[in-house]
């Protein structure tokens, strides 16, 4: 009777067919050619892991003595790399975080470094989308802009060729997306205009800027622009960078976005029509919302592209974080000691490089949740 | 005949002499060199509830699109409710906002709720205050019997809870014409009663309807008139009885035998 099997009630299933055990089993050693290869990557694995805790900690030197002439590097060097010496991070990480910037002053680009990351994290919340948060932003950007520049409130003025470091890097990623993302909506909408004129001028930007690397673009910007601009006016060689960057970058944001408005069916344009929604209703209500939700992916792929991608601007000489790292050992006390400024470095564009991803993981998981019955 | 045509027939004819809810006057389309609407003349009285039906292909969607302008008509004059279509937008608008659209495959928004789908054109069309078009949404949700989905979203209905929810949909807007196009084509058959049920009830209201559909029961139900289209053209109209068992012409003949095995 099929009455009897169903009194006996679910069972769990048996032990070796879940949990640890039973992945390892089926993952790890399936067989003996699969049983070999994991133990051999393991081997390797821990190995490298071992030497690295070797050079990181273990035998890393954390400081070093410092005398008339300057530090004295000469034990660092006398461990000929097998050790991590760390000391020239506690030496130079101010000048790596804020460049040339005077140093009594570096609270100022310190605390703009937290108001950006402040800015981050409150964007970042759903429950503050809403149109104040543009008002926070240029709030939070008057701000940064007072403590950098001074010259009010009784700071002292500081010239823009002697900031540097992250504040650089920062300054560029987050104007560089703020003004690209709403550029690169646009753009995806116009190549799809039914008006020729809006057409053939998206079309060409998407083209030409996409042709064309983006250290020629800034060096067009910093060396040629100003040869087509009038005697005497003079713009500013970040803002020019930045303007680079952000024509840059909306290029390839349009093509995602476009993407996202391409996989949308034909039926959810009709239905917005019908009911008498005007085009920007439409779009700002059916279309993007739903465009926007599908390229979440490679919309952030691209956004921690161009993060990483601001550090070109070392060509035309900025100081951002990273060519500030370089620059930190360029004395002759310090050089040689490469490996720790990148580690340094490269962790602080690994952090918010995996904060955003990670946040955008969740995003998506959030925004998509419709998606799922 | 039978005394329920006749009826039907006086009704339309009264009705005929209201100035007309839809009218398509020497009406010409071509997709490309292809001529979809051929001379099209047809029209609707108010509150008249009028059947489309003809083999595929043979234009019914691009006509009762082009009511609404989702499609473009080259030639011939289209007017609902006396305003006439042209370019001007301002046109377009208030046609849009008296007709209500319910097409094949739904169209529901997929990322907003059912009750934020039926209350975003009250809101933002015609204005009204949140708090309103709620309650116009719950009770008309009500009304196509699905009020206990408004906080779903459309991914999580059935195909039937789905179509009424675009009813729904469009009756928010508190429209004078509603134009289906196949509402019930793309249903499994246990789900086609439902919508049909609503759309009952809801020509029983005396609003005026197109409906394109091959339900022929429906038709006999409802329909004040039948249009029978065949390539571009509008071949026969008559009552559903006149349609349906006197045709007077082979292309008709040939189409109802086609149903008829199909069913
Ligand atoms: N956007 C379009 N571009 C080009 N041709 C089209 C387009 N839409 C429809 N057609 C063509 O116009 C003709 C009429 O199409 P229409 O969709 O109006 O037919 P229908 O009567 O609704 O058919 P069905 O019963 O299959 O829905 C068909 O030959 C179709 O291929
Ligand atoms: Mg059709």
């Amino acid at each position: 009777m099929s009455d009897a099997s169903i009194s006996t009630g679910p069972r769990k299933p048996p032990i070796t067919a879940v949990g640890p055990i039973a992945w390892a089993k089926t993952n790890l050693f399936s067989g003996w050619l699969s049983t070999a290869v994991t133990l051999a990557l393991g081997y390797l694995l821990i190995k490298a892991a071992l030497s690295f805790v070797d050079w990181a900690f273990i035998n890393a030197i954390w400081s070093v003595p410092s005398n008339a002439q300057g530090p004295q590097t000469q034990i660092c060097r006398d461990m000929q790399g097998s050790g991590a010496c760390w000391a020239v991070i506690g030496e130079k990480h101010r000048f790596m975080l804020f460049g040339t910037y005077p140093y009594e002053e570096h609270w100022r680009p310190a605390l703009a470094c937290v108001l950006f990351v402040v800015l981050y994290i409150i964007s970042a919340i759903r429950r503050f989308w809403r149109w104040e948060l543009a008002l926070v932003w240029i709030g939070m950007l008057t701000a940064i802009g007072m403590l950098m520049w001074g010259g009010i409130f009784g700071l002292s003025y500081v010239p823009q060729e002697r900031w540097g470091g992250l504040p650089i890097t920062l300054i560029l990623a987050t104007f560089g997306l703020a003004f690209a993302f709403p550029l690169s909506i646009l753009v995806a909408l116009g190549r799809r205009s039914s008006l020729p004129a809006i057409k053939v001028l998206c079309v060409l930007y998407v083209e030409l800027i996409r042709g064309v690397p983006l250290i020629s673009l800034l060096f067009m910007a910093s060396v040629m622009f100003p040869l087509f601009l009038p005697e005497g006016m003079n713009i500013d060689k970040l803002l020019r960078a930045q303007i680079a960057i952000i024509l840059f970058a909306g290029a390839y944001l349009a093509e995602v976005v476009r993407g996202g408005l391409q996989a949308l069916p034909k039926g959810q344009y009709e239905a917005a029509d019908a009911m008498g929604l005007s085009f920007w209703q439409k779009t700002g209500l059916i279309i993007l919302p739903q465009a926007l939700r599908m390229v979440i992916p490679p919309l952030v792929n691209t956004f921690i592209g161009f993060f990483k991608d601001t550090s070109l601007v070392l060509i035309i000489g900025i100081f951002d974080l990273l060519t500030a790292g370089k620059t930190a050992i360029v004395e002759p006390a310090w050089q040689g000691f490469g490996v720790e400024v990148y580690v340094f470095i490269g962790s602080i564009y690994l952090i918010f490089c995996y904060a955003m991803s990670k946040y955008s993981r969740g995003l998506e998981a959030e925004l998509n949740r419709h998606r799922h019955r | 005949m039978s005394a329920s045509a006749d009826l039907a027939q006086i009704a339309s004819a009264a009705k005929a002499d209201a100035p007309p809810a839809i009218e398509l006057a020497g009406v010409n389309k071509w997709f490309g060199a292809l001529h979809v609407l051929r001379d099209v003349n047809l029209a609707v009285a108010p509150g008249e509830r009028v059947v489309v039906c003809g083999p595929s292909g043979s234009g019914k969607s691009t006509m009762i699109r082009c009511i609404n302008r989702l499609e473009m008509h080259q030639e011939g004059r289209i007017a609902v409710e006396g305003i006439e279509l042209s370019d001007d937008v301002r046109a377009l608008d208030a046609i849009r906002r008296e007709v209500g659209m319910v097409f094949q495959s739904f169209n529901l928004f997929p990322h907003l709720t059912v009750l934020e789908n039926c209350t975003l054109a009250p809101i933002w069309v015609r204005r009204m205050p949140k708090k309103d078009a709620e309650e116009l949404a719950m009770e008309l949700l009500a009304r196509v019997k699905i009020p206990e989905q408004a906080k779903k979203y459309p991914g999580q209905l059935s195909g039937g809870q789905q179509q009424r929810v675009a009813i729904a949909r469009a009756l928010c807007m508190r429209p004078k014409i509603m134009l289906f196009d196949e509402p019930t084509s793309a249903l499994d058959p246990e789900m086609i009663k439902e919508v049909l049920d609503v759309m009952v009830e809801l020509a029983g209201t005396g609003m005026t309807m197109m409906v394109v559909t091959h339900e022929m029961g429906f038709a006999r139900q409802v329909a004040d008139r039948v249009v029978f289209m065949d390539q571009g053209e509008v071949v026969e109209v008559g009552t559903p009885d006149q349609v349906f068992n006197a045709p007077k012409t082979d292309r008709l003949k040939l189409f109802l035998s086609q149903i008829l095995r199909g069913h």
